[in-house]
């Protein structure tokens, strides 16, 4: 392989990462709290709100819906707005991170419901608020399944960030469709696959590794 | 210390509306191990949580320690919770947190400093003998320790009151046992009020000075459970008690052909129960050395109410008519209650 062509293949796994941990982080930074109020006001638990759970799972839903590839082509006017182009490596973190957002709320959701309604009771017993039994019991006790969740998100974002490479997002997906499929250079396409099966390992063992250690209910 | 004025809790929904408990009156006072008896879906567990306003009564008033809850809002609501702890069937400990830190979690909820927790934390841990596993997690628990986190957890903000929805019915006999003698020692030594919500009547005449018997939302009995063990009025309570009072007469008395009115040279069979100081008392022999009577014993029982001995003798008198008479006449005479079974000849 050509010095020029192990550069490229570098640069693209760094553009990858970057898209990737980019959008998780924001993709969680909205995500998390859309999770928590969405179990939060559902009917029998702390803070019940049909209007609000509703309005909020029918957006999660509609966006969840939207194939990426569609998702990422109708919000360009949004990503011009936000990045102040539509093209390129930072460009493509809006569509990710809206794409994976409702993704996270959902995970989270489900992550939460799995505490056992006897330890929310017996907090609320003791005088909590609800804040303090968001913070303080209904995060802590999940967060070792939210971990699993998120690590699920990320393998699936570094798929999307393949066809993110489409719209001019860089990457490896980007990398493998343009020299490997475009120009039919095999090795390529089969190193940037190769490396990115390994990401999703790494990734994968990473995050079990992490709930394992957190998970304080099999010790 | 608790009372509960015209209290009602219902559930509406399109299936139908449910009357979890009908119109409730209950006082329990100040220092007392109060129980509250009844079947599963009796009502118990929706009457111990309209104490605490777990769940919120559709009508009526609730008071804690002179304070009406049901008229509080959330805040205010949450502050008094404070002063009722609770514990549960399940333990309900946080799995992320050790021993120390479940221990310290309602004091955290107060905002109180990590120096006043400590010191507040470690002599608990002394209280529940668990100073060796402050670094545990519940899952690396025992039932019975796990019990014993949630009892120092509920102590922890020194509450007034000690809510006990089904404390010991996951446990093995044994820790059961233990857990109610930590109960005892810390209702004696706190002062504090316990409400013990079970279907063990064995807890109750462990433990308990009061109880009331709830069925299908309604309390239909209640007063001090000697009391009540000895004397239950209600159908149900009499079907609960018998477990632990040998109230039925064992097969051999039953099986036996007895007669309602005396047979000539033959035996009375009678039953004495006898309760507290009268069961000391050797008012058997006395009974033979006064009247030319023998007794055999056939069988008995003696059934401990909290620290009020309860025993139960079933006797046959062997005599002249005379004889028979006159001792029947003496036992009716003493501290007992004796019933005549019938006659044997």
């Amino acid at each position: 392989m050509s010095p020029e062509m192990l550069a490229l293949l570098i640069k693209s796994f760094w553009e990858t990462c970057y898209m990737v941990l980019a959008s998780t982080v924001l993709a969680t930074l909205v995500g998390a709290p859309l999770g928590v109020i969405l179990t939060v006001t559902r009917k029998d638990h702390i803070l019940p709100n049909a209007g609000i759970n509703n309005v909020l799972g029918a957006i999660v839903n509609a966006l969840r819906s939207t194939p990426f590839i569609i998702l990422m082509v109708a919000i360009i006017p949004l990503t011009r707005i936000i990045v102040g182009s539509s093209i390129g490596t930072t460009a493509a973190i809006v569509p990710l991170t809206i794409s994976a957002a409702p993704f996270i709320a959902r995970i989270i959701e489900s992550s939460l419901l799995e505490i056992d309604p006897g330890v929310i009771e017996a907090a609320q017993a003791m005088g909590a608020s609800p804040m303090q039994i968001i913070t303080k019991v209904l995060l802590p006790e999940a967060l070792h399944s939210i971990v699993l969740g998120i690590t699920l998100a990320i393998i699936s974002l570094i798929g999307y960030s393949a066809m993110a490479g489409a719209l001019g997002g860089g990457g490896l997906g980007d990398l493998a469709i343009r020299y490997g499929y475009q120009r039919f250079q095999l090795d390529i396409m089969l190193i940037t696959v190769v490396i990115l099966i390994v990401m999703v390992q790494v990734m994968q063992s990473f995050g079990n590794l992490l709930s394992k250690k957190l998970n304080k209910n099999k010790l | 210390m608790i009372e509960l004025q015209n209290v009602e809790k219902s559930y509406y929904s399109k299936a139908g509306d449910i009357h979890a408990l009908k119109t409730t009156n209950l006082t329990i006072k100040a220092g007392e191990i109060f129980g509250i008896i009844g079947l599963s879906g009796a009502g118990k567990s929706t009457l111990v949580r309209c104490i605490n306003m777990l769940e919120r009564p559709t009508a009526g008033k609730v008071f804690v320690d002179g304070a009406e809850l049901t008229a509080m809002n959330d805040a205010e609501l949450r502050k008094t919770r404070q002063s009722i702890g609770m514990i549960f069937q399940h333990f309900n400990l946080l799995a992320s947190r050790t021993v120390y830190d479940n221990i310290a979690f309602p004091l955290e909820i107060q905002g109180l400093s990590k120096a006043e927790i400590a010191k507040r934390v470690q002599p608990l841990l002394k209280l529940v003998q668990l100073e060796t596993r402050a670094n545990y997690y519940p899952s690396q628990l025992s039932g019975g320790q796990k019990q014993r986190v949630g009892i120092a957890r509920a102590l922890a903000s020194n509450p007034k009151v000690l809510l006990c929805d089904e404390a010991t019915s996951a446990l093995d006999p044994q820790t059961t046992k233990s857990i109610l003698s930590l109960l005892k020692d810390i209702n004696k030594k706190m002062q504090l009020t316990i409400v013990m919500i079970t279907h063990q009547m064995e807890v109750v005449t462990e433990i308990c000075d009061r109880v009331a018997v709830i069925e299908n939302g309604t309390i239909i009995e209640q007063g001090s459970m000697v009391d009540v063990f000895t004397n239950p009025q209600h159908e149900t309570t009499k079907e609960f008690t018998k477990s632990v009072m040998n109230a039925e007469l064992p097969e051999m008395i039953r099986s036996m052909d007895l007669k309602a009115t005396y047979v000539p040279n033959g035996k009375l069979v009678a039953r004495i129960s006898f309760l507290g100081q009268s069961a000391g008392q050797p008012v058997v022999s006395s009974m033979v050395k006064k009247f030319d009577v023998d007794v055999s014993i056939l069988c008995g029982n003696i059934a401990q109410l909290k620290n009020v001995p309860f025993g139960t003798l079933v006797i046959e008198i062997t005599g002249s008519k005379d004889g028979i008479t006159q001792a029947l006449d003496y036992l009716h005479a003493q501290n007992l209650k004796t019933e005549v079974i019938g006659y044997e000849s």
